[in-house]
């Protein structure tokens, strides 16, 4: 299985991303932003970082690079995504997520670990999971307070699409969210970086649980 | 021509940079600020303003988050 991992500049969890892919048997595979091709990745994550040095919005200036045409074609054939931090955030700036991340209430960039629970396995990235599961996961973030209109946030719930819920909420997130899907559920953005718990000798790899479910799913 | 676009948090979202800096003021003696809004102030040099609302849509402002105005400025 191939799996993509788009790079912009500012990225900086994308070495880390493409390690953990290797550690868990599939093939990495970089996605420079300025060329617009996935290269036969059967599901891509968007990575963490400070693509175009957050300016503007973070992520508002990543979402129009090269490479996210084809993701968004990608995106609505059903293949898997799974945007982590800035990716999360690059989503959001795409409408391929609803909803934006603003700064953080505290007004601090918030960096540490926190737990959350797995609000639903009905996506690629959550299938391995228990339904409930807690995970610890590091979180690093200066805007990852979760917002969206009371409808929307509303339809989020009723249809289980929150897919990670923080247990003590350390950015002001709406409803306690720390990740959504979309609506035909293959795209998920989640705050947390599974990829920096995805070896023991970081401590966890408690980031695996997320990050192999996607295998379940490989085309083979 | 240049034109100047402004962009502000929507009423009623959560600003914590402007009530982080409403808090600021009364520590340095200023008394009577009630509320504070921190936006961003976008100047371009263009051609024809044809286009301003469309860029304002696109990519300047987030319309979920984000009110925007902007004006011709000479």
């Amino acid at each position: 299985m191939k799996i993509g991992v788009t790079i912009f500049p500012g990225s900086n969890c994308d070495r880390d991303a493409l390690y953990a892919i290797e550690r868990m048997g599939a093939e990495p595979v970089e996605l420079w932003h300025a060329d617009a091709d996935l290269k036969g990745s059967d599901a891509v994550i968007v990575p963490g970082g400070f693509s175009y040095g957050d300016y503007l919005r973070p992520g508002a200036i990543a979402r129009f690079a090269n490479v996210m045409a084809p993701l968004e074609d990608f995106a609505r054939s059903g293949g898997p995504i799974l945007g982590v931090c800035n990716g999360f955030q690059v989503l959001a700036e795409a409408h391929l997520l609803p909803g934006a991340l603003l700064r953080n209430t505290g007004m601090r960039f918030v960096c540490r670990r926190v737990r959350v629970r797995v609000e639903t396995t009905e996506t690629p990235w959550t299938s391995s999971c228990e339904p409930g599961e807690d995970l610890t996961l590091p979180v690093a973030h200066n805007e990852g307070n979760y917002f969206a209109d009371p409808a929307t946030l509303d339809q989020l719930e009723a249809e289980d699409r929150v897919v990670l819920r923080y247990l003590e909420n350390p950015n002001g997130s709406a409803n306690d969210i720390a990740g959504i899907c979309n609506e035909g559920r293959n795209v998920v953005g989640i705050m947390p970086h599974p990829e920096r718990v995805s070896d023991p000798v970081l401590g966890s790899e408690e980031g695996m649980r997320l990050l192999r479910s996607v295998l379940a799913g490989a085309r083979v | 021509m240049k034109v100047r676009v402004l962009v502000r948090p929507k009423a009623g979202i959560l600003d914590p940079q402007g009530e982080a800096v409403r808090s600021a003021l009364p520590a340095l003696g200023f008394g009577g600020v009630s509320t504070v809004h921190v936006g961003r102030l976008i100047e371009m040099e263009v051609e024809t303003a044809d286009e301003v609302d469309a860029m304002c849509k696109r990519l300047l402002a987030n319309p979920t988050i984000e009110e925007y105005e902007w004006e011709v400025i000479h």
